[in-house]
């Protein structure tokens, strides 16, 4: 593709610009997937009801309280930001702040003060995605950036976890769990391997079951949603890593499977990871961006100080991945175009 | 720069046209590293008011003497000299503020800001006109800096000047503890940059 011709061309006229009997002038692609924003939000939203469906049966009111909360935030910022660059509010209904919303929500602990929840989803949309120009144009996830600045704004909140009513003994009114993640970190019992895959121990709204994230997650990469390449290799370069680790120090460290049935890693491998904005667009890149995810997931899980480290890595890979672009940016056919 | 600007222009133009902080991007450091609370800034601002307003006396004075190749080396030197009497007051009356702020009293030095003004005032103009400016923009950077703390200290411990303003049984668990540490320094100046330039934008569009 030569840049000269490329650029006399006018841009892709909407239908409605359709020429006097009815032909579509425009620019190639001439054949559409009929993909639209608020179709593959729809679908990313139906991936993700396993997972509401259990954080409502282990947490029940404060599942659909937070959610309802951190997408209010992201609606709320999203009308604002477009009434501030006196834009159509077309963004509030493609479903985009929806999802934002709903994935922080699903990384959030369920304890967590509604008012906090909603101050993250303004913030996400807001400083993640409004200043950088709106969607498509964000530099960082904005579910990511709200859940960072909830860490830094509220580093206790965030991390108290309180077990709800399938967990507590009854009798009991509210006892205090700590994660899967929290205990390995400090060599405490570890919780069985079928409570990790089904998801009853402490945790994030939407990240202690790993089956349900596996089945939204599959389901995504199914419909072509969500491309298989850094799920793959995000869960293979984290369960390595944590594989060869366990290997090295078997009591310190638990296994891969511990790994990547814990903690944020099956939700983020296929909910956050899979981003179309913040991650690279070309098949390598992709791959490389997995793999990086993963590895700075292990990174931090095993030396951080932080017991999960799926926010950081998330984040620390969007800026890199300006530079995985330029280098994995394919040879067009007949050789090099000079930028 | 206009050629023949009033005394009140050159003042007013600091604050408000071109404000060091909020407009120029001047002095950054400053403003991200000492606006946690109102008073830090205040002391800030009053540090660097009384040094910008001394040096632009001095090299005003002194530009008819000034050899233009050593003028940078006169400027840092006048500079340093009222940094350095500024930190030692600060030390000697106001030993608390001065411990918070740290380094950031003798890093006035090399605040762009006031070399700035010394090399495009002061030095081609008069004692009146420079001091005009030297406030001005004085003025406009304890304003910025004063903005910025309120706001930081407001949601980030939920007091003003040390008084509880916010609900202190809220505030006491509820802090937005990011506004008081560096990512709510630079989250705080973009939001208020922003602002200001979409005020002046509208002001150009209405004007």
């Amino acid at each position: 593709m030569s840049d000269a011709t490329n650029a006399a061309k006018p841009a892709a006229l909407p239908i409605k610009d359709a020429g006097p009997r009815g032909f579509l002038v425009s620019s190639p692609p001439h054949l559409a997937a009929g993909a639209t924003t608020q179709r593959i939000m729809f679908e990313v939203l139906l991936a993700m009801l396993p997972l509401f469906g259990f954080a409502l049966y282990m947490f029940r009111l404060s599942a659909i309280v937070l959610t309802v909360a951190t997408i209010a935030g992201a609606l709320a910022a999203e009308a604002l930001g477009n009434l501030m660059r006196k834009r159509d509010q077309s963004s509030v209904y493609d479903g985009s702040a929806i999802v934002t919303g709903a994935i922080l929500a699903f990384s959030l602990p369920p304890s967590l003060n509604p008012y906090m929840a909603f101050l993250g989803g303004m913030v996400g949309i807001a400083l993640g995605k409004i200043v950088f120009g709106g969607i498509g144009n964000n530099l960082f996830n904005p579910a990511m950036v709200g859940r960072a600045f909830l860490m830094i704004c509220f580093p206790a909140a965030l991390v108290s976890f309180t077990p709800t009513a399938p967990m507590t003994a009854a009798g009991v009114d509210a006892t205090t769990m700590a994660t899967p993640l929290y205990a390995a970190a400090k060599q405490m019992d570890l919780p069985s391997m079928s409570a990790l895959w089904l998801g009853n121990t402490g945790g994030c709204l939407g990240e202690t079951s790993a089956i349900a994230a596996l089945i939204g997650g599959l389901y995504l990469v199914i419909r072509g949603v969500a491309d298989w390449r850094q799920p793959l290799a995000l869960l293979l370069t984290a369960g390595i890593f944590a594989q060869i680790a366990h290997w090295i120090a078997p009591d310190a460290h638990p296994g891969a499977t511990f790994h990547l049935t814990s903690g944020a890693m099956m939700f983020g491998a296929f909910f956050i990871a899979t981003d179309y904005v913040g991650a690279p667009v070309n098949p390598w890149g992709r791959l490389i961006f997995g793999a990086g995810v993963g590895l700075l997931v292990m990174v931090i899980r095993l030396f951080g100080a932080y017991p999960e480290g799926f926010m950081f890595a998330i984040l620390i890979m969007n800026s890199l991945t300006p530079v995985i672009e330029r280098v994995t940016t394919p040879t067009p056919f007949g050789g090099k175009v000079e930028a | 720069m206009a050629a023949e600007t009033g005394n009140l222009e050159q003042f007013k133009t600091g604050i408000l046209d071109n404000n060091p902080v909020l407009v120029q991007l001047l002095g950054m450091c400053p403003a991200l590293a000492v606006t946690n609370s109102v008073e830090n800034a205040l002391v800030m601002g009053g540090a660097a008011t009384f040094v910008v307003v001394m040096s632009n006396l001095i090299t005003s004075l002194l530009r008819n003497l000034i050899k233009p190749h050593v003028r940078i080396l006169i400027f840092t030197l006048t500079i340093a000299t009222f940094v350095t009497i500024a930190d030692l007051f600060l030390k000697a009356y106001l030993f608390k503020v001065s411990q918070a702020i740290g380094a950031f009293i003798p890093l006035i030095i090399v605040n762009c800001m006031i070399i700035c003004r010394a090399e495009v005032v002061a030095i081609k103009n008069g004692v009146g006109k420079s001091l005009a400016d030297a406030f001005g923009i004085g003025i406009g950077f304890t304003l910025s800096l004063l903005t910025l703390g309120i706001i930081r200290e407001i949601l980030g411990s939920g007091t003003f000047l040390n008084y509880q303003v916010l609900p202190k049984t809220v505030w006491d668990t509820h802090a937005w503890i990011i506004m008081i540490l560096p990512p709510g320094a630079f989250l705080t100046l973009g939001v208020v940059v922003g602002v200001v330039n979409y005020m002046r934008e509208r002001g150009k569009v209405g004007a």
